[in-house]
């Protein structure tokens, strides 16, 4: 199996069902149709292609699998190097698991149906290849490529305020980003070396891991997005097709919080423990403010987008929490995240497609009409509260009990950002769903089709595992974690020796317990 | 043929012989020869272009030393030849379309690339002005060959006084120079240059400061760049192709090569002025550009912003910055062949538009046409996987390596500004509703042009190795010797 290169199958198959749907030819019905069978095709097959990397990951090892090397660019020592370990294959596997339902959410897509469909294709490659570069310079061009087609989907088929969004989604995160090719310049001449894995093992000075861990911040701070840099996210949202905003809230932030664990924290230790109450502070800022927003939000995108600035504040949390708990319940929240609020999009796209309108007051009263989406709906709600036994629970709690130890303040304040997302979250809920349905238009909405419960399915299933059974996760991401905190704390602990101590105590229950606690 | 005591000159030869056949078979052949003249002139070029790329990377010189033949000439020359023939192919439709096709079009395009060939070989202050001087001298004529339009002899006109103007500066400069060192030939300054590594005579770094005004000015680099967006705009648009391609990146050989070889031990000194003009093309390229309408003048500031960061390359004064400003330029001269394919194909009900508004909506009246421009445009505002995105990657590289942070950040942050405008092309043409379609397509050059040039642009990240080992190959030559 370890013979197929399935990681570099992975992230270009992609590219040659794009190919293939430029070549269609016909009548423009026709080219739709075979360009949305081909994508779907596409993307299910790379699904299925991405299974060996769950099922045939050494969960025991630390190390990077499934490995690829090959010069690239001759000279600079520059290569196509990729692999995965514990942190990046569950980002893989999320990647090619909401790709196919974001096509077969677009179903009804109508305007520019080939263009649409190559453009998803190719953002797949390029995410995928986002989180399997294990070369700094084949990680930037794959973490600003997505920006190419992203900027298409929202810019073409997003809605009226489409062009300004657009724009604002790309300059922001080029902006964050071309600082960190700088610094990953710099480090390029202070190690001689773009191989990730190299880097690991190299001490910058303190001064320079500080103007680094910056530069690195501004990207991935931006792509998290984190206050106050998060503005782009609601308007990105607001206007981006459903599918795109499941890919942006599901896959493209992941990104930010992924690169924060692959770089910021192993390679600048000495800085983001400095950093550290920073980081804090914005994150806090995000749950409790973003909460706030969330609150009064008219429309229903704009409210799950601020709900994930929200959510990604608990993943930038737990990550500075820099002890085994924080960053594993970051990791964790950042899937669930991932496949709940790609979800919850998926759900006011539903009800967008019948009504085409997104704002809360038009709705009310769904659950007599729509029993089945009430349902679906109801779950994923739930996730996103965090109601033990679904996914979103897992990570809030590893996370808080990570900041505990790391603060007891930030973990306090934090917790109300639980309360308040349950209060926003519910109180959506009951404003869409529940009610009188007085509106003429509302009574004849039609419940779910099967496509849509077909698209449904396999996220309810995957929400309801993630709650009840996370440890397969879990001990996934376990041993590389384990390994990355402990790098962490080698080098943090030479300045602060009571932090150091702290995790080696409440080690022990951590793989269980969120399991146990969720039955 | 290693025998032959010229072959190093072999590809200047050729242009040499053929442009006077060719402007003799133009006065006197029967009929309109301008479609052969032409033909014969692409093919031209492209021997050249043969004979420049299999030249012996060896460093050679000629003439008393007034010529040099290396590696670096040898990569400058092949791409300048390669471009020129583009924009030939370019040319050719349209001239005749708008009914100023002659056949002195293609032969003064040869001479032109005839001075290119000898600037990037100067070895000498005085053969670099003969050069320089061949080759601005065929431009000036070029930017007015459209003589019944008030626009282009405007055009013309404001070039070469301009041009004039920069080309006495040079002179003056070089005369200091040569005044402080005593010597024109390029290896004795730098053997007189080399005993004042501590700090140069006053009169040597006025010099600097002359030439160097006068090269910025010619590879459009800001503050000398005011003649850019007139005549791009000005000058008809095949010239304008032109323009922004070939002679650019001669003008930039040209710079490389006087203050490394010449003056390199002086790097402290001109480090400065290379860095300021570097700034200023990059924010002026960036900003100025906002608020243009017109899609020549647009690619005028981009130009412009261009030249700039290749400049960042240059101010980091090594062979790694070399390289970046070579692998930078060649990337750009295709990028920009490529967005030139597209305006020349701008033509609605038999006029020719080139307002950004006349795009709207391209992508769905005409697909490949905004396919190639959107490709362009992405590379151009230096987005990966796209070839603009590895240019920068080499020029900030280099700036990097020299402790140019500052430079290196100013230079990324204008890249950002600058990815506004590419985009707003790309929004125009994909996001906006289409307005009539452009007419079809007459002949083939730009769609080929167009084609070769967006292959390049999308796939180079996959095979970056044989350009980039040819630039290392040529910046080398430039300190080996």
């Amino acid at each position: 199996m370890t013979d197929w290169p399935i990681l570099s199958l992975v992230a270009f198959l992609p590219l040659a069902g794009a190919l293939f749907i430029l070549l269609l030819n016909g009548t423009e019905e026709a080219v739709a149709r075979n360009a949305r069978w081909a994508a779907l095709w596409t993307s299910l097959v790379v699904f299925v292609l991405s299974l060996p990397i769950w099922f045939g990951f050494d969960r025991s090892s630390a190390e990077f699998q499934f490995v690829e090397h090959h010069v690239w660019i001759p000279g600079y020592g520059i290569a196509y190097h990729v692999g995965v370990d514990g942190i990046s294959a569950p980002f893989v596997l999320l990647s090619t698991f909401l790709t196919p339902l974001c096509i077969a959410a677009s179903w009804h897509v109508e305007k520019r149906v080939r263009e649409y469909m190559i453009a998803f294709l190719v953002l797949e490659t390029f995410m995928v290849g986002t989180f399997i570069a294990l070369d700094l310079v084949l990680f930037y061009v794959f973490f600003e490529a997505v920006l190419i087609p992203m900027f298409l989907i929202i810019g073409v088929w997003g809605g009226a305020r489409r062009v300004y969004s657009a724009f604002k989604f790309f300059l922001y995160t080029l902006l964050g980003s071309v600082l960190m090719l700088i610094a990953m310049l710099a480090m390029y001449w202070q190690t001689e070396t773009t191989n990730i894995v190299e880097l690991f093992d190299y001490d910058f000075p303190r001064q320079m891991q500080m103007w680094l861990w910056l530069a690195f911040f501004a990207s991935f701070a931006v792509k998290v997005p984190m206050w106050p840099v998060h503005t782009w996210l609601p308007d990105a949202h607001v206007e981006a097709p459903t599918a795109g905003s499941v890919i942006l809230a599901g896959v493209l932030l992941k990104m930010g919080g992924y690169g924060m664990i692959r770089f910021s924290l192993p390679m600048f230790p000495e800085a983001s423990d400095y950093f550290t109450p920073l980081v804090f502070a914005l994150s806090i800022v995000a749950v409790i403010y973003t909460s706030l927003v969330a609150l009064v939000q008219e429309d229903m995108k704009k409210l799950i987008a601020y709900s994930s600035v929200a959510h990604m504040g608990f993943v930038t949390l737990g990550l500075f929490a820099g002890n085994r708990q924080g960053v594993e319940g970051a990791m964790f929240q950042m899937i669930a995240h991932g496949v709940v609020s790609g979800a919850l999009f998926l759900c006011v796209g539903v009800v967008y497609d019948r009504l085409h309108t997104r704002e809360i007051k038009r709705y009310g009263g769904l659950v007599h009409r729509m029993p089945v989406y009430a349902a679906v709906f109801m779950v994923f709600t739930m996730g996103a509260v965090g109601l033990p036994g679904t996914a979103g629970f897992v990570g809030e709690i590893l996370v808080l009990t990570g900041t505990y130890q790391a603060s007891t303040w930030a973990a306090a304040l934090a917790a109300t950002g639980v309360i308040l997302g349950a209060a926003y979250m519910l109180y959506l809920y009951r404003r869409v769903i529940f009610g009188k349905l007085v509106r003429d238009d509302l009574k004849d909405m039609l419940d779910l089709d099967w496509r849509e419960k077909l698209i449904f399915a396999p996220l309810i299933v995957a929400t309801l595992w993630l709650g009840i059974q996370p440890k397969p996760v879990l001990d996934m991401m376990g041993t590389t974690i384990q390994s990355v905190v402990d790098r962490y704390e080698a080098t943090r602990g030479t300045h602060n020796h009571a932090d150091a101590k702290a995790p080696t105590q409440a080690q022990v229950p951590v793989n269980t317990a969120p399991a146990e606690i969720a039955r | 043929m290693n025998d032959f005591l010229l072959a190093p000159l072999l590809p200047e030869l050729i242009l040499a012989a053929s442009g006077l056949t060719l402007l003799m078979v133009g006065a006197f052949s029967k009929g309109d020869p301008t479609r052969n003249v032409n033909f014969l002139a692409i093919a031209a070029l492209l021997v050249a272009a043969l004979a420049a790329a299999t030249q012996s990377p060896d460093r050679t010189t000629l003439m008393s030393g007034m010529f040099v033949a290396d590696a670096f000439s040898g990569f400058a020359k092949v791409v300048i030849f390669l471009a020129t023939a583009a924009a030939l192919v370019l040319s050719d439709d349209y001239n005749r379309r708008e009914g100023f096709a002659r056949f002195e079009y293609p032969v003064l395009t040869i001479f032109a690339a005839l001075g290119m060939s000898m600037m990037v070989s100067a070895n000498d202050l005085i053969s670099l002005y003969l050069g320089l001087e061949l080759q601005s001298l065929s431009l000036y004529v070029l930017a007015s060959i459209r003589r019944d339009s008030p626009r282009a002899t405007e055009a013309g006109l404001k070039y070469f006084v301009l041009g004039a103007l920069s080309s006495g500066m040079l002179l003056y400069g070089a005369s200091l120079i040569y005044g402080f060192s005593g010597a024109t030939n390029f290896e004795t300054i730098a053997g007189v240059m080399t005993d004042h590594s501590g700090g140069a005579p006053i009169g040597v770094v006025f010099g600097i400061v002359f030439v160097s005004a006068a090269l910025a000015f010619k590879v459009s680099a800001a503050p000398f760049h005011m003649w850019t967006p007139d005549v791009y705009e000005g000058a008809p648009t095949p010239v304008t192709a032109f323009f922004a391609a070939a002679p650019k990146l001669a003008a930039m050989a040209l710079l490389v090569r006087v203050l490394v070889e010449p003056l390199g031990s002086l790097v402290g000194d001109w480090r400065q002025i290379v860095v300021f003009v570097a700034i200023l093309s990059m924010l002026i390229g960036s900003f100025a550009a906002i608020a243009q309408t017109s899609i020549k003048r647009l690619m005028a500031y981009s130009s412009i912003g261009h030249v700039g960061y290749a400049l960042v390359g240059l101010a980091a004064g090594d062979e790694t910055g070399v390289r970046g400003v070579l692998v930078y330029m060649a990337i750009y001269v295709v990028m920009n062949l490529g967005a030139f394919a597209v305006i020349l194909s701008m033509k609605r009900d038999g006029k020719m538009v080139e307002t950004i508004g006349d795009l709207a909506g391209l992508a769905r009246t005409r697909p490949m046409l905004a396919g190639g421009l959107g490709i362009a445009m992405f590379s151009m505002a230096g987005i990966p996987p796209l070839a603009g995105f590895f240019g920068k990657l080499y020029v900030f590289l280099a700036a990097v390596s020299a402790g140019l942070y500052l430079l290196a950040v100013i230079g990324v942050l204008a890249s950002v500004v600058g990815a506004f405008y590419y985009l707003r092309i790309v929004k125009i043409m994909y996001f906006d509703e289409p307005v009539p379609a452009f007419d079809a397509a007459e002949g083939n050059g730009p769609a080929a042009v167009l084609a070769v040039s967006s292959v390049f642009t999308l796939l180079f990240f996959l095979l970056p190795g044989p350009l980039v080992a040819a630039a290392t190959t040529a910046a080398a030559s430039l300190f080996g010797g």
